[in-house]
């Protein structure tokens, strides 16, 4: 399981990607923003991308648009990991296809549920 | 002008006298069919708002350049261009913020990653003695394992006590590294200071302006720009007293649930 963090603080990636390994995914990569996410994306066959929304350069709605338009990338499950709260961000997030939406502060209990049944879906 | 402004305080008393006086002269001019009266007291009327508008505009200048100078955006001379602006100075310390904040949150998470196999080996070491512990109470243990057995558990309580010495130390290290919160909480409220120092100053200049464009009948069409919120607007600082926004995780999977997700 190769899994793809997406944020500009890099605090925050190092959280998600602590709390990822305590949930037994360890071969995880980081990006800064969605420009740089994508040709990784591309070419490196990720199992899950995990995203921030609000992102200098390429934001994370793009990225979700960008992989859902993408004929190679269209099937990635993406859990988006984000201070966005507005109701129609995440309505619009849903409508663009994202398979599960954290609101941050977060707790790793939540991750975990948010992770779990997203594979149980696919799986 | 609008019939909107006509109740917009801030025309000099004199000046409003004197627009009121001449235009019933005016009238009474037109009426009695003096025209070059009329036009003399037209031009008197343009005189009358030209010199409030020349005085408003000095008073606006004179104020913007106050305003500039409080804040030090324009240095004058030596001294003043050493020291830092009060804006650029603001934007370092939100920056010393930002840096303090990261510094703060990598050294913890130094501790915690350093700190957690310390935890595992304990635990998995104290597992695999219990087993064995429990062996010796039923008695199903040989000699030489049981000697083995006490040499062991006379490793782990040296590897104890210096595990949990360094658990002890990454804790209080961790506990030290929240400093930033009081030095970074002191900076943000002397930004927050300057922040609403500008604003009362920029209204009062907005209230100057505003005379200016009521001597000059100007009416501003501001248009309402809306957020995008593709772009993402970051964290929501009042969330409970919005209906727009979710208040939680609880919220965002009862709205989505409501989606059919």
């Amino acid at each position: 399981m190769k899994i793809l963090i997406v944020d500009d603080f890099s605090t925050m990636r190092r959280i998600i990607k602590n709390l990822l390994r305590d949930l037994g995914f360890t071969n995880t990569d980081e990006a800064d923003d969605g420009n740089t996410a994508l040709p990784m994306l591309k070419s490196g066959k990720y199992d899950f991308l995990v995203t921030d929304w609000n992102m200098p350069g390429m934001s994370g709605f793009d990225l979700l648009k960008a992989v859902r338009a993408d004929e190679q990338l269209k099937d990635l499950p993406i859990l988006m990991v984000t201070a966005e709260a507005k109701r129609d961000q995440i309505i619009a997030a849903a409508q663009a296809g994202v398979n599960g939406y954290v609101v941050k502060p977060f707790t790793a209990a939540t991750l975990k549920e948010k992770i779990e049944k997203i594979f149980e879906r696919i799986h | 002008m609008s019939d909107s402004q006509n109740n917009q305080p801030g025309l000099d008393p004199e000046v409003t006298e004197k627009l009121e006086q001449q235009t019933s002269e005016l009238a009474e001019s037109v009426n009695a069919g003096d025209y070059t009266r009329a036009m003399s007291i037209i031009n008197e009327l343009s005189d009358v708002r030209d010199q409030s508008l020349y005085r408003e505009v000095g008073q606006l200048t004179r104020s913007l350049h106050e305003a500039i100078r409080n804040f030090q955006i324009d240095p004058r001379n030596a001294e003043q261009k050493e020291a830092l602006s009060k804006m650029s100075d603001a934007s370092d310390r939100l920056n010393y913020v930002v840096e303090m904040t990261n510094q703060a949150a990598n050294r913890t998470m130094d501790l915690v990653e350093e700190s957690m196999p310390l935890a595992h080996t304990m635990r998995d070491e104290a597992i695999e003695l219990r087993d064995e512990w429990q062996r010796l109470r039923r008695r199903e243990m040989a000699p030489a394992e049981f000697r083995e057995l006490y040499g062991r558990i006379d490793r782990f309580f040296v590897s104890l006590t210096a595990d949990s010495d360094a658990l002890y130390h990454s804790l209080s290290e961790i506990l030290l590294a929240q400093d930033f919160q009081d030095l970074t909480g002191q900076v943000i409220q002397k930004v927050t200071g300057l922040v609403k120092e500008v604003e009362e100053n920029l209204l009062s200049l907005v209230v100057m302006a505003s005379h200016v464009d009521q001597l000059t009948g100007t009416i501003h069409e501001i248009e309402e720009k809306e957020e995008s919120a593709e772009k993402g607007v970051g964290p929501q600082v009042k969330a409970d007293e919005r209906d727009d926004v979710v208040s939680g995780q609880d919220d965002v999977d009862d709205l989505l649930s409501s989606l059919g997700f």
